[in-house]
């Protein structure tokens, strides 16, 4: 009887459930992802599942998997701070689906700063920082003062973000590719710091701070969020408005200061990720880059918990990098982002597993309790 | 036995850590007023959900007319002839009465809409129980006793046969409640069965027939009203006697603590002022009432007061201090308490734990914040399990419960422990007893003469008549934004209040 007790406590424990319900989804995007292969092309079907699972795996060579793995925790790292951007907003009651444009808005200044004005890395991230959070800002205040509901001006803010980079971005591209100049041969002093840890990943020159300040960023924020009296207040507003103004909180400066925050967290990821060099922006993009919104399903995937969000992030990347070792000769170029996106899209279903289970719990519990009635009393 | 209407037999419905119903039994006779009789989670509601078919209970069976019936949903409810006003109506303001009516039942042709038949048995229905009411009047527009009727008229619209009043008395005149129990005595006489759930004693004793009666999850027992008295049922719900007159000493003001000067607060529904240039002060060891019908401006005049919405004019001086402009954590900081009227909108963050909403006005101090800015949660526990105790806060988890789980005389107990522990010199109370019971009441107006007599000033907002004469030490009626009387309790009567709340009497010269 008491271990049967035990074991509902676990079911019934948030933790753990956000656990299940986050593998569940996975799971089931992967079937789904694995059917739509099947559909295109049968025969390859179970070796493309494999290579997006295996990503890095790929390569025989012990060095070659581990340099490439680093690449992915540096994608990974990205992402993380996007999701940490969208779930800080979340849990104040805001939908910041703008993390891709604060994304961009960051991208675009730490660039700037990196290759027209020659600053040296910490002065690029800080003014990416400043940038993503003031496009944040606006959302905020537009939120707070004239009840402009935040999804819809950051939607459009996300496109005026990435045409103003684009913008601004044209005047340090190389002259014969639409992509910015090489950071490591225009303004070294621009590279983030590896501290050594490019040689515990073969060599990986990419691999570095940036990996550092987003996992210290998902403690920070789960600090922030959970012990503090900012963190009490934000959450207060998020939930009651009215009940926050009653008590004297500023509801208004409130909700400026999250979008603040999460514009900021999402331009800290973009700089940590193009201030490595490992890519080039390339300035005739017509779509908004996929991590502000990817950091959504990761966000929800990782619980709408910081430290979640570390593991969770990890794995969208890792099955995004997966998908360009998809063979190419059996499924067209874009099946890799079509899987991801499958299962990507299937990891938003974890607050409904969550849902689900303790509804079930919840009959399972009625239906004991009557039968244990009606036993007792025969 | 075919004798009721609807039978409720041995239920039992349990939820985590709280057994909600144990074996309740209530039977309905055809034509008979029952009423449901308890206190603030005894158990009404969720015998009604389980009636409903939102519940399933644990044990226990329903019968209708003598035979057994299965109710999984609201829409089997509906099918067995049960209908039900609830205390919050649920009504669609920018349709008018008849669309509301038949808004679920709509009768069509061809996917139009036949609203002439519909007309005809509204008009019809109305007519012959004295209804009155204007078919193709916004909802809106309506006053609140009429779109109670209309609530009503849609019931007898689905011919439902078994009709629930939940608390069908709290948004009335002391006018419209005659006249609701003249329309629910004339129902009965029709061979309606009336299902009347209050807390209301004199409303019992004055329409229904018989009264069961439940006290934390029990089911206590069904008298015949006319052998009962208002002590005898009291006694039963609260399990002891309880004390009607409010017992104070007499009053003893002091200096003046709130003065308000000529305030106006602009209106948000319509382009008058909805407090209109109203003065009054509150002195130290005396309750204050503003008394007057729901919508005369109480409401506006207390965000004024409070600093939740801005004056258009006006002063307003905190123990000498002018805060006219002050923020409202300054207010609070420097000694006023607020008990609002919605404890949902305002009073409390429903997804917060219990601890934190106690905590809601002090979390910031040194005490429960250290000097970095982190939550002292050792503190904040110790101090909620003190006012918890204190205060008799109950809930299912203790400091760790959710809000929104707790019932809703509990989650008034929680915002008076937090609004009073934090020894206010002025304390705003706004409908404090609002919904509750009458030992949630009775508590409630002796914390609030406690404040009074150590000194503190209270300023009573209230719509209940027997709260005004009983509570208070000086009455100020609120009428279309402006006071129009100012009286002694010991001087005047209901009646006379009465006339002055609905406009047909003022003095207002002697007002200001």
């Amino acid at each position: 009887m008491n271990k049967k007790s035990s074991k509902e406590s676990i079911l019934r424990n948030d933790g753990f459930q956000t656990i299940v319900a986050s593998l569940l989804c996975i799971l089931l995007g992967l079937l789904v992802g694995y059917i739509v292969l099947l559909i295109i092309n049968p025969s390859g079907a179970a070796g493309a599942i494999k290579s997006i699972l295996k990503n890095f795996l790929y390569y025989p060579s012990a060095a070659a998997a581990t340099k490439y793995f680093g690449t992915t925790l540096v994608k990974a790292s990205a992402l993380l701070m996007c999701s940490l951007s969208v779930l800080f907003a979340y849990k104040v009651g805001l939908f910041n689906i703008g993390a891709a444009g604060q994304y961009v808005v960051g991208a675009g200044a730490c660039l700037y700063c990196a290759i027209a004005l020659r600053m040296p890395w910490f002065l690029c991230l800080l003014f990416a920082v400043i940038a993503a959070a003031l496009i944040g800002g606006i959302s905020g205040a537009l939120k707070a003062y004239f009840n402009v509901n935040e999804v819809i001006s950051c939607i459009m803010l996300n496109w005026i973000g990435l045409y103003s980079v684009n913008m601004l971005l044209n005047k340090v591209k190389e002259e014969t590719t639409p992509y910015t100049k090489n950071l490591s041969t225009t303004n070294s002093s621009a590279l983030l710091p590896t501290l050594g840890l490019d040689k515990l990943f073969s060599n990986n020159e990419f691999v570095g701070l940036g990996l550092i300040i987003s996992v210290l960023m998902a403690i920070v924020v789960w600090i922030i969020l959970e012990k503090t009296k900012f963190g009490f207040e934000l959450k207060a507003t998020g939930m009651n408005k009215l009940a926050a103004k009653y008590c004297g909180m500023r509801e208004k400066t409130n909700i400026i200061l999250t979008m603040m925050i999460s514009g900021a967290l999402a331009g800290l990821g973009a700089a940590c990720f193009y201030l490595t060099g490992v890519e080039q922006w390339m300035v005739q993009q017509t779509s908004v880059p996929s991590m502000g919104f990817n950091g959504i399903a990761s966000a929800f995937l990782g619980g709408l918990n910081p430290i979640g969000a570390i593991f969770s992030s990890y794995f969208i990347q890792h099955i995004t990098s997966g998908g360009s070792y998809v063979d190419k000769t059996m499924y067209c170029a874009q099946i890799s982002d079509l899987i991801s996106a499958f299962i990507i899209y299937l990891c938003g279903f974890v607050l409904f597993f969550k849902l689900w289970l303790n509804r079930y719990l919840d009959k399972r519990e009625e239906k004991q309790g009557a039968k244990a009635r009606k036993g007792g009393e025969a | 036995m075919a004798d009721y209407a609807i039978e409720m037999l041995n239920i039992t419905k349990k939820f985590p850590g709280i057994i909600a119903n144990d074996n309740i039994t209530l039977q309905l006779k055809k034509g008979e007023i029952h009423a449901l009789l308890g206190e603030n989670g005894a158990g009404k509601s969720t015998l009604m959900s389980v009636l409903f078919g939102l519940y399933q209970p644990e044990e226990g069976e329903i019968h209708k007319d003598g035979r057994k019936v299965e109710i999984n949903n609201p829409n089997d409810a509906d099918a067995l002839g049960i209908g039900m006003v609830h205390q919050h109506f649920k009504l669609v303001e920018c349709f008018s009465v008849l669309d509301n009516i038949i808004l679920g039942v709509e009768t069509t042709k061809g996917g139009i809409l036949q609203k002439d038949e519909a007309r005809k048995k509204v008009l019809a229905l109305s007519q012959k129980y004295g209804f009155q009411v204007d078919p193709d009047a916004l909802i809106e527009d309506i006053t609140v006793g009429m779109q109670q009727r209309t609530e009503i008229l849609k019931m007898l619209y689905r011919d439902n046969e078994i009709l629930i009043f939940d608390e069908p008395t709290a948004v009335l005149t002391p006018q419209e409640i005659q006249e609701l129990m003249a329309i629910m005595k004339n129902l009965a006489a029709e061979g309606k069965s009336i299902l009347f759930i209050t807390h209301k004693l004199a409303e019992i004793m004055q329409v229904a027939d018989r009264c069961s009666v439940l006290r934390k999850g029990k089911y206590i027992g069904t008298v015949d009203i006319k052998d009962s008295t208002p002590e005898k049922l009291s006694a039963m719900m609260v399990g002891r006697d309880v004390n009607f007159v409010v017992e104070k000493k007499p009053v003893e003001p002091g200096k003046v603590i709130l003065d308000v000067q000529n305030m106006t607060v602009a209106s948000k529904r319509h382009k008058n002022n909805a407090v209109n240039g109203v003065s009054l002060t509150v002195r130290e060891g005396e309750i204050v009432c503003i008394a007057g019908i729901d919508g005369n401006g109480q409401t506006e005049f207390v965000y004024g007061l409070t600093g939740l919405e801005p004056l258009k004019e006006g002063r307003i001086t905190m123990n000498g201090t002018d805060i006219t402009e002050m923020p409202i954590r300054k207010r609070s900081v420097m000694g006023m308490s607020h008990i609002p009227e919605d404890r949902h909108k305002h009073g409390l963050v429903l997804d917060y734990s219990l601890e934190n909403n106690i905590v809601l006005q002090r979390y910031f101090e040194p005490q429960f914040t250290n000097k970095f800015g982190f939550l002292k949660k050792k503190e904040i526990r110790e101090y909620a399990n003190r006012l918890i105790e204190q205060y008799d806060v109950r809930s299912g988890q203790g400091p760790i419960t959710k809000s929104r789980s707790m019932s809703g005389g509990n989650q008034q107990k929680a915002i008076i422990a937090r609004e009073v522990d934090k020894n206010p010199e002025i304390l705003v109370a706004v409908q404090p007893t609002r919904g509750l019971d009458v030992g949630a009441i009775e508590y409630i107006h002796k914390q609030l003469v406690a404040q009074r007599d150590a000194g503190k000033g209270v300023l009573l907002v209230s719509l209940e008549l027997d709260e005004v004469m009983n509570v208070s030490d000086r009455i100020l009626v609120m009428y279309e934004g402006e006071i129009v009387g100012e009286f002694d309790p010991k001087k005047v009567t209901v009646e006379e209040l009465g006339l002055y709340m609905a406009g047909s009497k003022r003095k207002g010269a002697e007002a200001k």
